[in-house]
């Protein structure tokens, strides 16, 4: 049976790696309005990249081979 | 903007981009994937309804804890902390973790032992049928309501915070449940109820980081406070000794005796949709550890909750009002400023993740409801009841269509509540009328071996209709609140807990009186059941760093340093 683990690390990976990426978008075509407080802190980067190294980890150590 | 979503977008206080729309998009197909996937496990009746009784104490765990931590207890305690200040923490931990606890140690190994499928089936093995099918279909009928009433509310505030369609909110995230829990039952509530604990914090956390940035760190936070609003704001205890001094109109024997003592001990011991989580545990270790864990994490929850209604009080431009004041002048009121905190700080993705977040803790909140429900219907009423002689196949069905026929009734609640709004507060009192004295009944049960079945059923009863008496007579004559709640100038919230207080002393004293003058059940009919006649069994050999009394004492002495700190 795929543990629940697995499926967390789908979903950290998944949503760190579209944060990341909408992220790194606006580092590169930065926003006239961006629109929230902070902005130079690029947040979505670094948490988007935590959570993607989090669900990875998550993926790999519950993948459902290894558990079988 | 995708075309089909922007049909359903009116005005709204948050706006979305494509990236947003995706992750949500991406939550709905994972939850549906895992009812999918989870369908050939649950053909039995130990599968259907109690996830195969096979759960590790870290699922059981995050899930009993998740069960509680919807998207409108988010808010609403978000809401509270900028209303009330730090008070509002008083709900997580004093309000939470000594029940957590006390279920743990004391409750657990009774539930777990009788090998019951619920808190009504509990109150049969102790104090029989009367007592169970009070209990049972006073569960029933509530749950279900008090899901559509949930229902209806997050629509709503789906309808002010992103503007969509209120009929789209309510029929998206119902028809998402019902696939999942009939396909996968309480097996896939609990896996759904993990993976909103993990997008919850992975969602709200960056609010209080870059809140706390914001402010200056948590010293310059508190003077912002104590300037905007005041000093009692970041206070927990001291301005507790009298009704007028803090900013909820409550005094510390209402926090302590109505709230720590029965209110909670109510909810965390006796409510079935939280129980039902620990009692899908592997083994009895596992069953008593696994509160414990939730009890860990509910102490931190306040970072995700509390101190962003704080940091609002403080950062945000506009002032927040009451609800009924954000009616009529088209302000934000208290309830948004989780919303407007996540607007503030979070980008395109974090944005739709934090909206993931909410839209994680609704469902899987009406998912614990649902399955709850199913569970109730079908082991509580249905079969002894309707029809004691069916198959175990026959069981599972009924399960499956309770839990459409469960989905539906919460839809047209919604509805209902649609159209005729005041039925929100009454459901909602409602709800609250059973919790307390249910308390009262189980722990006597468990505790004392002389009550009796007849008393068993006389205190929940009495209990009950005392909470009703008093809370009609509040609603009729408001000034009978210095009688009910010790003081002219309670609000609602210190109503709660001492109406929970005095209903619990009637269930008590009605269940003592009723026993001295019924006969003792036989001791050989207690095995199991109570404190006294049951051999509790051991967690078994294992170290000292496994046990759960130890880590039990963890968290009492984090509690106590915790409470300490914020005095």
């Amino acid at each position: 049976m795929i543990s629940i683990w697995f499926f967390i690390g789908i979903s950290l990976a998944v949503n760190g790696a579209l944060i990341t990426a909408a992220g790194i978008y606006q580092v590169v075509n930065p926003p006239a309005d961006p629109g929230v407080v902070l902005f130079n802190l690029h947040a979505n980067v670094w948490w988007g990249a935590v959570l993607l190294v989090i669900g990875l980890i998550y993926c790999v150590k519950f993948a459902p081979r290894r558990h079988a | 903007m995708m075309p089909a979503l922007a049909m359903l977008v009116t005005t709204q206080l948050v706006h979305l981009s494509p990236v947003d729309f995706v992750i949500i998009a991406f939550y709905f197909a994972l939850v549906l994937a895992i009812g999918f996937y989870l369908r050939g496990r649950a053909n039995t009746g130990e599968d259907f309804f109690m996830a195969g009784r096979e759960m590790t104490a870290w699922v059981a765990g995050l899930s009993f804890l998740s069960a509680n931590l919807g998207a409108l207890e988010l808010m609403g305690w978000a809401g509270s902390a900028y209303q009330y200040g730090i008070l509002a923490t008083h709900w997580y931990w004093i309000g939470a973790i000594p029940a957590m606890l006390f279920l743990a140690l004391v409750m657990m190994p009774f539930y777990y032992i009788s090998k019951t499928h619920s808190v009504p089936g509990y109150l049969k093995l102790r104090f029989g049928e009367p007592s169970r099918a009070l209990s049972a279909i006073s569960f029933a009928f509530m749950t279900v309501l008090m899901s559509g009433v949930n229902m209806f509310a997050m629509a709503k505030v789906m309808q002010i915070v992103l503007g969509w369609d209120i009929n789209f909110s309510i029929w998206v995230s119902s028809l998402t449940v019902a696939i999942y829990v009939t396909l996968g039952g309480l097996r896939s509530a609990i896996f759904n109820e993990v993976l909103q604990f993990f997008l919850i914090w992975a969602g709200a956390l960056l609010i209080p980081i870059l809140g706390l940035y914001e402010a200056g760190g948590w010293g310059n936070l508190k003077v912002q406070i104590a300037q905007r609003a005041s000093e009692q704001y970041v206070h927990l205890w001291s301005g507790l000794g009298s009704f007028t001094s803090n900013p909820m109109g409550i005094h510390w024997t209402g926090i302590v005796f109505g709230l720590g003592s029965v209110i909670s001990m109510g909810y965390w011991t006796t409510d079935f949709l939280v129980v039902q989580r620990i009692l899908a545990a592997k083994d009895i270790r596992s069953a008593e550890i696994a509160p414990i864990i939730g009890a860990g994490f509910k102490m931190l929850v306040p970072i995700i909750v509390i101190l962003p209604g704080l940091l609002g009080l403080a950062v945000l431009p506009v002032k927040l009002v009451p609800e009924s004041v954000a009616a009529v002048t088209g302000g934000h009121s208290y309830n948004d400023v989780l919303p407007l905190m996540l607007a503030r700080y979070c980008g395109p993705g974090l944005l739709g993740l934090g909206i993931t977040a909410l839209i994680a803790g609704f469902m899987s909140g009406m998912a614990g409801n649902v399955s709850a429900f199913t569970t109730v219907w079908t082991y509580d009423i249905y079969r002894p009841l309707i029809n004691s002689q069916g198959t175990d196949h026959h069981y599972v069905n009924m399960g499956r269509w309770t839990t459409v026929i469960g989905v539906l009734i919460s839809v047209g609640t919604a509805y209902l509540v649609m159209q005729f709004a005041s039925i929100m507060d009454y459901v909602q009192a409602l709800f609250s009328f059973f919790i307390a004295p249910l308390f009262g009944t189980v722990l006597l049960g468990m505790l004392w071996k002389r009550a009796t079945g007849p008393a068993g059923f006389w205190g929940l009863l009495c209990g009950t209709l005392s909470s009703i008496g008093m809370w009609t007579w509040v609603k009729l004559d408001p000034t009978a609140l210095r009688y009910v709640a010790l003081s002219p100038h309670a609000k609602a919230l210190a109503q709660d807990m001492y109406q929970a207080l005095w209903s619990f002393v009637v269930c008590v004293v009605v269940t003592v009186a009723v026993s001295m003058v019924t006969e003792p059940v036989p001791d050989g009919q207690l095995r199991g059941l109570v404190y006294g006649q049951t051999d509790i069994p051991s967690v078994g050999d294992v170290p000292l760093y496994q046990k759960p009394l130890f880590w039990a004492g963890v968290v009492v002495v984090v509690f106590f340093i915790l409470n300490i700190i914020f005095w």
